[in-house]
């Protein structure tokens, strides 16, 4: 590979604090060699390749800890490839897959299968979560220093939330020894059981059984108390309501160490985006109040928030097409990921660098991996952006292979005009 | 054949009648208007007209029903529409058939109209996306029962002549009840004033905000009301324990004499049925000639029924 220089670009590395006009170098290897405004086209060698970003923005390829992928068991709805495709379409270069698979990933076998699947046919970089518990049935803990050697990076049940609360504190106090991310989604099963939107307004209107904010701050209150008792690396997958994020402040203001993260969804819809039962918008955690989405923003903007995710989950129009209380839950999302969040930039909720951030080095730091900077010597890993360009979200024009968008038709402004992994250009905009 | 009044050209924008909430107020008089036709038509002799005639209804009911799929039979049956009653406990969708795909088949059999119950929340609208007829819901989930509320209207526009500024209580399961939702938005667009007493793990969240005062107190929610409906506690859809006994309920939430004493003098009571006597009311009020118009609601329910089938039909 011949070494290649990006020049003439607006480069914004938030862990580094970059922002500023210049280049990147990317050596033969398809690391960074260098980067900045040091960076110019005054002086590239005349056998490097050439490449012009004409002013748009160059980023750290995107690390999304939360992704479904279908493989193995549902690839109907989602296999590696396809998750590939359409993750660099929107800029993502690093996901972390969720274990509710079939089976599920569980066992050291299974790290060997997908990382080879993963390795074979995609071109991004896929880091397996491992399920808490076997079979993620929330009863006999999973090998965690075991999984953790064969390359497991995180830890979580993914839809499910560990209900037990003796089980979730020698989880904690287990984990804690091999140094492993333990990552809840938090939800009390029985206050959410039969519930499928937010408990309020809407859900009284639509005669939908509500899921109370309650059933999230409850669990996230009992999981930050054993965190005094038995430290570990502590992460809350989504947080959805108002409530959720006061406690999270005020423990972050007594230096409780955990981190916590946002879907998209949560802070670009709200439960009034329902409608007419559309099922697309039925997730987990659900849509909340106008209210719950507003404090969401100020938890990213204060650090209470640390990540947001895309919590993407393909599902099949067949599992979509039935009563809401019948259809599946979760949306797909990793394409729109980033100019879905760009929306936050524009309407002035969220500044521009902390927003990256809160996509690329923010959840590299909580997985302790080398990605989401412009760090020299890390792998080249990049995205460009035309943050200006506005487009319109369209599901047949989708790369995921389901095609459960819940922002159909939305005009967004930003799109990933390239993509780099290692390197290499892996998507490109026609 | 007997004769009844033409009305003034039908306009009624909906192609479905799927809820109150879609109406507007010139389509529910429109509804109310036609319905009071059919009173009379139900007390003669010949019963039956051919408005309907050559017309296809299918009734779709996937939650058990009494009075509601035998009214909307009878509702057919007298506009002379050919109805076919499906029995879902024998049918495709319990070897596992979706909502949609016994849509198609049915869709596929051109009916005109298809009445349908179900136990989710929406159903019907999922329904009337995918088939070429007409949906009338007759129940979904807790969130809509129309003709229900359309023929408690109508049963009260009967006695008292009208529904503007009357004060009307709903009491009991207001979280589980889909004619608590309807009588809601149709007693309010009405101009009635409504109250809604239950206990409060009985009450659905951020009710205040569908227009209705709450009340936990009976005597305070039943204060000079002209209007008294009892709900049905409806323990088949509740999940766990919302009360601590059907006794305790009854001493606070039933509907007895004393309680009753607060309400206006001549104050009605209805019930959407079917009742459990001694759970949500006394078992003498219910029967008390003067008092109750449970029995005249069923009868209007019919002729409710008559008009939302002929005016929804006529869309198509």
């Amino acid at each position: 590979m011949k070494e290649k220089y990006l020049i003439n670009a607006r480069i914004i590395d938030p862990k580094n604090q970059i922002d500023e006009n210049g280049g990147l170098i990317i050596n033969e290897k398809g690391l960074i060699k260098a980067t900045g405004k040091k960076v110019n086209s005054s002086n590239i060698p005349s056998d490097a390749e050439k490449i012009d970003l004409k002013n748009k923005i160059l980023i750290p390829g995107l690390v999304d800890m939360r992704v479904f992928v279908g493989e193995p068991g549902f690839e109907y709805k989602e296999n590696f490839k396809t998750l590939s495709n359409a993750a660099l379409s929107g800029g993502v270069t690093s996901v972390v897959s969720m274990p509710n698979t079939l089976p599920v990933i569980d066992n050291v076998s299974m790290v060997d299968f997908l990382k080879r699947r993963g390795r074979d046919k995609s071109r991004i970089n896929i880091f397996p979560a491992a399920s808490l518990t076997k079979n993620a049935e929330g009863k006999q803990m999973s090998e965690f220093g075991l999984l953790k050697k064969k390359g497991i990076i995180a830890f979580t049940d993914g839809i499910q939330t560990i209900q037990n609360p003796q089980l979730m504190s020698r989880i904690m106090n287990f984990a804690s020894q091999s140094q492993s991310l333990i990552m809840q989604h938090a939800e009390d099963n029985i206050l959410a059981k039969g519930g499928l939107i937010n408990d309020g307004e809407i859900s009284t209107r639509l005669g939908l059984q509500g899921i109370p904010a309650l059933a999230e701050k409850i669990i996230v209150e009992r999981d930050l108390s054993f965190l005094d008792e038995y430290f570990c690396r502590y992460h809350i997958s989504q947080v959805s309501s108002e409530k959720t994020v006061s406690v999270i402040r005020k423990a972050k203001a007594e230096d409780k160490i955990f981190t916590a993260g946002v879907s998209i969804n949560n802070l670009s819809l709200n439960e009034n985006d329902i409608g007419d039962f559309k099922t697309f918008l039925k997730l987990s955690p659900p849509l909340r109040t106008e209210n719950d989405r507003l404090s969401l923003i100020d938890g990213i903007n204060d650090g209470s928030i640390d990540v947001i995710v895309s919590d993407h989950k393909p599902e099949d129009e067949e599992s979509k097409r039935l009563t809401f209380e019948q259809a599946a839950t979760g949306a797909a999302g990793v394409e729109t990921l980033l100019p879905l969040a760009l929306e936050l930039f524009h309407n002035k909720s969220i500044k521009l660098e902390k927003l990256i951030a809160s996509m690329t080095s923010n959840p590299a730091k909580i997985l302790q991996l080398n990605k989401g900077s412009l760090d020299e010597g890390s792998d080249a890993d990049l995205c460009v952006l035309d943050i200006n360009k506005s487009w319109i979200v369209k599901k047949n024009l989708l790369k995921s292979k389901s095609k459960n968008t819940p922002i159909e038709n939305r005009t967004l402004q930003g799109q990933v005009i390239k993509t780099f992994v290692k390197g290499e250009i892996v998507f490109q905009q026609d | 054949m007997a004769i009844i009044k033409k009305l003034k050209a039908v306009k009624i924008r909906q192609n479905h009648l799927l809820g109150i909430q879609d109406l507007s107020i010139s389509e529910v008089s429109q509804i109310l208007e036609e319905s009071k036709t059919f009173i009379n038509l139900n007390k003669s002799a010949s019963k039956k007209i051919d408005l309907l005639r050559g017309k296809t209804q299918i009734n779709l009911f996937f939650e058990p029903s009494t009075r509601t799929q035998s009214s909307f039979e009878l509702a057919g049956k007298r506009l002379g529409a050919d109805v076919m009653s499906m029995n879902i406990v024998n049918s495709a969708i319990k070897k596992g058939e979706t909502l949609i795909d016994t849509a198609m088949t049915l869709n596929a059999m051109h009916p005109d109209i298809i009445v349908v119950r179900h136990q989710n929340s929406g159903a019907p609208n999922l329904l009337s996306q995918k088939v070429n007829c007409a949906v009338i819901n007759a129940g979904d989930g807790r969130r809509e029962h129309p003709t229900q509320a359309l023929l408690d209207a109508l049963t009260i526009i009967n006695r008292r002549g009208k529904i503007e500024g009357l004060k009307i209580a709903i009491c009991g399961d207001i979280l589980h009840s889909r004619v608590a939702r309807s009588n809601i938005y149709l007693m309010n667009m009405l101009g009635a004033e409504v109250n809604v007493v239950a206990p409060k793990t009985l009450l659905p969240h951020s009710i205040e905000k569908l227009g209705v005062k709450s009340f936990t107190d009976m005597k305070k929610g039943l204060d000079n009301c002209d209007i008294v409906m009892m709900l049905r506690l409806q323990n088949e859809r509740m999940q766990g324990s919302f009360l601590p006994s059907q006794r305790e309920y009854y001493e606070y939430f039933g509907l007895t004499p004393d309680k009753l004493e607060v309400a206006k003098k001549d104050a009605l009571i209805m019930h959407p049925g079917p009742m459990n006597r001694g759970v949500e009311i006394d078992t003498n009020l219910a029967d008390d000639i003067n008092r109750s118009v449970i029995r005249e609601q069923v009868e209007l329910g019919v002729a409710v029924r008559m008009a939302c089938l002929k005016l929804f039909c006529k869309k198509n």
